[in-house]
């Protein structure tokens, strides 16, 4: 530790930590535009020059480690017109376009400029002109308003694994882009909108759309992949108009997948907003009342199951399952990908060793999952942790661009058993088995496969958990700890599907093969977007989209956070465990609870796991029993479980923009000559 | 891709206003940036000759360093496109199969090609004919050798490739023999001391496809003084 006095302030920090540090230890701010505290440091924009003492001129804090005894002035005569002197030079060639810039308001330029900017300009030439570039579907630019901080070069390079982004020429003729003309080939390219301190790089879906100091900002949590990552949904007259990344260091750090960033515009097309009944063949529009009344007509007598959808809440799907219950059926599951996920005990589904125990493994070996399309950021951290070395990757399945070197150890499951020699040795071995790998016929053998593959890594101690399931979306895992799979005497969803049942509850599924339902089976549909299902349903209760509703989520680790409601669903959508308690009603089983915390005191007293919020998971595995996993491994390989990662559940199907983006990326790329 | 109209402002000076004012000269004319508009070749291979240098520059580096070798790669494209079309310039095919032999990303090589001016990416003349106008050239008359450059190679200015292919004219910072001064520096080559009649001679018998020895025009040794040395003329005893 070294002992730094800033202004007068004493401070300890770690030795080789910045003046930067130091500084901001002693609580003082330092104006910045190319550091940030996850990428590396460029030192390049000048704006956090300090005064240190015998130091001849003042030095740029960012880039300057800490002495024992240094002594560090941040606010003397010198350092204000030393600042005051880069702002002067950083505003030669900004535009001055602050009222049509979509940063304005949240500018790093515009409100440093406040403090260290002129009120006039001693610069008569003309300013310098640059191209806009094309990055991509996500992002706008504007590279008039770059100043060269390489924020947007270094992230690319060292957290997305795609360097594609460069300074181009020198001088006054430096550009930053990608020189040849294309779309970054990166899942997180709208962290680049956040971590730009002007507005060169903007949202494309979000142009000229609005001020931030017009939106009211609503904390909640994604659900479009299983990371969960905490999210700040930024609404106005009743329109989700962006969605920001919070900061969870254990979670997300501060990043977000572009699928949860920009499939919103989703939430406003082909949604459900008034309830349907099906009269002679054909749907027509209905009242609630009359809804409920065909419900119970329909469902009168008949052998019920229900499936749920992969973004549903913990609670909604809690009072389904008690409805079913008390209707006398015990099929119901949430897994309508088929994935034979073992629901018996927590640590056989979830993600064991968290998101942030990635940081502590020093082996890894990922089984029929490609992390980089089914959890984009949580592969930024698994880079992150290859990156840092000391850090070996092994692959199960198909060939994948995943951003790090990983060794391919096979193909399909018949290989797992021998990857236990590319663990030897590790002290925290990691598995990661994707949810995709499970559903398949042999899902259940291969799930033990991975177990017992990590029980003889020694990956299963009383300090260490190494099995891993990445699961897809943020409504899974909270499915499975209110139980929402079979139970005694169910029907799983082959079992529905294969005839097991009359009538069927269909919650927000849609990604299932809809065509597979037996003809003449009484179809519910509950959900908020007229997609695959819809079609087939003879009643239609529409519900809330994730933005729509106060809601608990799991994400793939088990961690518990809630959503919150931050607009209203459309037209006559009502939150969805308000429409199941409705139902009850209607079907002579009335649920016990008329308020959400009611629901939720139910809920956390059979399932106390839900009730822990944002509770990291329980390191450590105490039990090393594997899954029951029946029958024998099959000799096909894996296949790729996303193969659009745009376009994967009904809302980013029904977003314009990820359909866009679908486009580009999916699309045949060309020759490099014919570009 | 850009939502803004294409047309400049008033206020808003970009490169081909400076080229305009015959001023700036220097690299944006041999320097591409963004999408090359001009005709980009669809393969690039290393010849025989070629490979042999890359093999050697490779060597010079440790392994898991080879990424330091992009430069004299650079160099070894822009030559190999000199021997086969007459233009030494580097096509961006070639910093792809640089970036791939070297197992670096293709922007890293694209950003050393486009800093440094003396990888040219766009094709450029037969001979590269790069005028010194700092300011020692500029006083022994640096300006009648770029005069002599217009008129006898028929460009019209910095930046301009003649229309018979054989020259392309560009303005270089000090070239570090300024005891020489005025240089004009041919693809590789320094030609010394010249003024107009002399600078006239060197492209005609460059455009006869001769390449005169380089050095001094006025038969200097190196830079000894003008008509041989006057000082230690005579060892004594």
């Amino acid at each position: 530790m070294a002992k730094v006095t800033v202004d007068g302030i004493e401070v300890e920090v770690p030795n080789g930590a910045s003046a930067l540090q130091a500084c901001e230890a002693a609580g003082k701010e330092i104006p910045r535009f190319c550091y940030h505290e996850r990428l590396s440091v460029a030192g390049n924009c000048r704006m956090c020059l300090v005064e240190v003492e015998k130091a001849p001129k003042p030095v740029a804090s960012c880039a300057y480690p800490v002495m024992d005894g240094m002594k560090i002035f941040t606010d003397t005569q010198t350092v204000r017109n030393a600042r005051r002197g880069v702002m002067e030079f950083l505003l030669i060639n900004h535009p001055l376009d602050c009222p049509i810039c979509d940063q304005g308001g949240e500018c790093d330029l515009q409100d440093q400029a406040v403090a260290y900017g002129k009120s006039f300009s001693r610069y008569e030439e003309g300013k310098r002109a640059v191209k806009d570039k094309y990055v991509g579907p996500l992002i706008k630019t504007i590279m008039n308003r770059c100043i060269h901080c390489t924020r947007c070069v270094r992230f690319s390079q060292e957290v997305a694994g795609v360097p594609e982004m460069g300074a181009t020429g020198r001088g006054e003729a430096m550009e930053i882009g990608t020189y040849v003309e294309k779309a970054l080939t990166t899942e997180l390219s709208g962290n680049l909108i956040d971590i730009c301190p002007v507005g060169a790089l903007t949202s494309r879906p979000y142009a000229f759309i609005t001020r931030p100091w017009e939106l009211s900002k609503i904390e909640s949590v994604d659900v479009m992949d299983a990371l969960g990552a905490p999210i700040r949904v930024d609404v106005r007259a009743g329109e989700v108009l962006r969605v920001l990344p919070r900061q969870n260091d254990e979670v997300n750090e501060e990043w977000l997948a572009d699928r949860s960033r920009f499939a919103i515009d989703g939430l406003k097309r082909r949604r459900l907003d008034r309830p349907w009944v099906r009269r002679d063949g054909k749907l027509v529009a209905a009242s609630w009342a009359e809804a409920f009344q065909a419900v119970a007509a329909g469902l009168q007598g008949k052998r019920i199951g229900a499936i749920a959808g992969d973004t549903c809440d913990a609670e909604s799907l809690f009072a389904l399952k008690q409805m079913l219950n008390a209707l006398g059926s015990t099929s119901h599951d949430a897994r309508q990908d088929g994935a034979r996920i073992d629901a018996s005990r927590p640590d056989f589904y979830l993600f064991n060793s968290g998101i942030a125990g990635i940081d502590d493994a020093d082996a890894l070996v990922i089984i029929g999952s490609n992390p980089r399309v089914e959890s984009p950021v949580l592969n930024a951290r698994i880079r992150r942790r290859w990156l840092a070395g000391g850090f070996r990757v092994g692959m199960i399945g198909p060939d994948a661009e995943l951003t790090y070197a990983a060794e391919r150890l096979g193909a399909g499951p018949q290989d797992i058993a021998a990857a236990a020699s590319f663990l030897d040795g590790a002290e925290r071995p990691m598995i990661i088995l994707g949810r995709g790998a499970l559903a398949r016929q042999d899902g259940a053998a291969i799930l033990k496969a991975a177990w017992d593959l990590a029980a003889s890594t020694n990956a299963l101690r009383e300090d260490w958990h190494g099995f891993n399931l990445l699961h897809h979306f943020g409504g899974q895992v909270g499915a499975l700890d209110v139980g929402f799979v079979p139970g005694e005497g169910g029907h799983d969803v082959e079992g529905m599907l294969g005839g097991g049942v009359d009538a069927l509850w269909l919650f927000a599924a849609d990604d299932f093969d809809v065509a597979r339902i037996p003809a003449g089976t009484f179809i519910v549909y509950q959900g908020h977007h007229g997609d695959r299902a819809a079609a087939r349903a003879d009643v239609i209760l529409p519900g809330a989209a994730y933005t729509e509703k106060d809601g608990t989520y799991a994400n793939t680790e088990g961690r518990v956070q809630h959503g919150r409601l931050s607009t209203m669903p459309p037209g006559e959508a009502r939150e969805d465990w308000r429409i199941i308690r409705a139902a009850s009603q209607f079907l002579g089983v009335t649920l016990p609870f008329d308020t959400l915390d009611a629901l939720r005191g139910e809920m956390a007293g059979n399932h106390p796991a839900l009730a822990r919020l944002n509770a990291g998971p329980v390191r450590g595995c105490t039990d090393s029993t594997g899954p029951a996993g029946e029958g024998a491994l099959s000799a096909e390989p894996f296949a790729p479980a996303v193969t659009n990662y745009w376009q994967v559940d009904p809302i980013s199907r029904a977003s314009a923009v990820m359909a866009e983006c679908a486009a580009t990326y999916l699309a045949p790329q060309p020759a490099m000559a014919a570009e | 891709m850009s939502d803004r109209p294409e047309e400049k402002g008033q206020n808003q000076r970009g490169p081909d206003s400076l080229r305009d004012q015959g001023i700036g000269g220097g690299f944006e004319h041999t320097h591409a940036q963004g999408k090359a508009e001009h005709d980009q070749p669809t393969h690039f291979a290393f010849d025989e000759q070629s490979e042999r240098e890359v093999l050697k520059f490779i060597a010079r580096y440790p392994e898991g360093k080879q990424a330091s070798a992009v430069i004299p790669l650079l160099y070894v494209v822009q030559k190999q496109m000199g021997r086969q079309t007459g233009s030494a310039w580097v096509p961006r095919v070639a910093m792809d199969v640089i970036a791939k032999r070297l197992g670096m990303p293709a922007i890293r090589v694209y950003e050393v090609a486009t800093f440094y001016f003396m990888f040219n990416t766009k094709p450029i003349g037969r001979y590269h004919l790069q005028v010194c106008g700092t300011t020692p050239c500029m006083l022994r008359g640096s300006d009648d050798v770029l005069r002599a450059c217009k008129d006898a190679g028929g460009l019209k200015g910095y930046g301009d490739t003649s229309v018979d292919g054989n020259f392309t004219l560009t303005e270089v910072e000090c070239l570090g023999a300024c005891v020489n001064a005025p240089i004009l520096q041919v693809d590789d080559d320094y030609y010394e001391d010249l003024d107009y009649e002399s600078t006239v001679r060197l492209i005609e018998s460059l455009k006869r496809g001769e390449r005169p020895a380089p050095g001094s025009a006025i038969g200097r040794q190196t830079s000894a003084p003008e008509g041989g040395p006057n000082t230690l003329t005579g060892v004594e005893e």
